[in-house]
């Protein structure tokens, strides 16, 4: 593999039908966006899985960091009163 | 960070898995389970690379249309499955080029089931029914492996690898039905495959020192010989249904145990298979390293072309 810096990593994204989010399937190296395409749909989609492919370069992805869950993720944990279920309707009132 | 603190980092992580949550790329993981994994995902990956080998040489010869689609779509999904394992190890930290390096100079491992010649048309098939039956086995199991991107490439490889088994077991079936050459063609196919197939699973319990570790990390969810005898179970039946005979005299099925009892494995060739003395390990590195350099100008086709673009997209868009 010459030249491997040319080869940059790509995650790739596919639509399985429409009406479905794109949904990550994994990565694969490619010289450029065009050439990333073909390859997904060899590698991802040799069984119909796909409709529609997204490619994206790794490294323009920006992700949270797992030491970040606890301060990024817990306060949702206690807002109960964002959940329906937090409010008390009589059955008589029918589907709410 | 200190020694204590390491370890209960260590314990925390082992109380982790074994509550059966999943590890994802970026979480901390000891150091030992990231080398562990990155091994056996390689390895794996590789094993599906060079396993393209042995079947490409039939690719052209295969006996009609329908068996030929078949057998392409198959070396072609292997290839597929080698580039899911790469993405997996990559998530570790592992480097791609390194990798295929390692490979291609002989220092990495892969199956040394793929070092076994395939001399006739029902190899195709013992090696699809039995070898990649052997496979789905192992990875059946992988599916439900502690780590996340190794676990998810294990459901793709899965879904696909059951038409494999399946065409394998079908040309088996077609010969066995067929004129006395041809069955005697895969009993002899089935003699030469059966107990390498039985070796795919690694040395006994007792002399796979790593697979404890391996078990308590939840990489590994059942021991080799727990698989392989899954695998004869399963195995046996098959083969009787088409008629034809497993190659071991003390074969039997064991009522007491609910499984079938089977001859001692020749470890001997196993461990002289692995140290690079098969009858084809020299052949098969060749036939990579031989594709590897004669896709060269592919590779640096596609670079120059790469370029070319974006320098001619830069200059356009500065002219805009």
């Amino acid at each position: 593999m010459s030249q491997k810096d040319n080869w940059k990593i790509w995650e790739v994204f596919i639509r399985s039908k429409n009406g479905i989010s794109h949904k990550h399937v994994g990565s694969l190296h490619a010289p450029d966006a065009e050439i990333a395409i073909k390859n997904a749909r060899d590698v991802y989609t040799r069984r119909s899985e796909g409709i529609s492919i997204w490619v994206v370069p790794s490294d323009a992805i920006t992700a949270s960091r797992p030491d970040e869950k606890e301060p990024l993720f817990a306060p949702a944990d206690d807002k109960v009163y964002r959940h329906p279920t937090f409010y008390d309707i009589p059955d008589d009132v029918g589907h709410m | 960070m200190s020694k204590e603190e390491m370890l209960n980092l260590e314990a925390r992580f082992e109380r982790y898995v074994a509550e059966e949550n999943k590890v994802e790329p970026k979480d901390w993981m000891p150091e030992k389970y990231r080398k562990t994994l990155i091994r056996q995902i390689s390895q794996h990956a590789h094993s599906e690379v060079v396993g393209m080998l042995p079947e490409a040489n039939w690719i052209s010869r295969a006996p009609s249309l329908r068996r030929k689609v078949a057998l392409l779509a198959k070396v072609q999904d292997e290839a597929g499955h080698g580039l899911y394992l790469y993405s997996a190890a990559e998530t570790l930290g592992a480097d791609r080029q390194q990798l295929v390096e390692d490979l291609l100079s002989g220092k990495a491992k892969y199956s040394s089931i793929f070092n076994y010649p395939t001399p006739t048309w029902a190899d195709m098939g013992a090696i699809g029914w039995l070898v990649d039956g052997a496979a789905i086995a192992n990875q059946v199991m992988l599916c439900r492996t502690s780590y996340g991107p190794y676990a998810r490439a294990m459901v793709r490889i899965c879904k696909e690898e059951s038409f494999h088994q399946r065409q394998g077991y079908e040309i088996m079936m077609a010969l066995a039905a067929g004129t006395p050459e041809q069955k005697r063609m895969a009993q002899d196919a089935l003699n030469r495959w059966w107990w390498p197939s039985l070796m795919m699973f690694g040395p006994t319990d007792e002399h796979s020192p790593n697979s404890a570790q391996s078990m308590k990390w939840r990489i590994k969810r059942k021991s080799n010989d727990e698989l392989r005898q899954e695998f004869i179970d399963k195995t046996v039946p098959q083969a009787e249904f088409i008629g034809l005979t497993i190659p071991d005299p003390d074969l039997k099925w064991n009522d007491e145990k609910g499984h079938y009892d089977f001859g001692e494995i020749n470890w001997d060739e196993f461990y002289n298979v692995i140290a690079g003395n098969g009858k084809c390990n020299k052949q098969r590195l060749e036939a990579r390293n031989k594709a590897h350099d004669e896709g060269k100008w592919i590779r640096e086709a596609a670079n120059a072309y790469a370029e070319k673009r974006a320098k001619r997209e830069s200059t356009s868009s500065s002219v805009a």
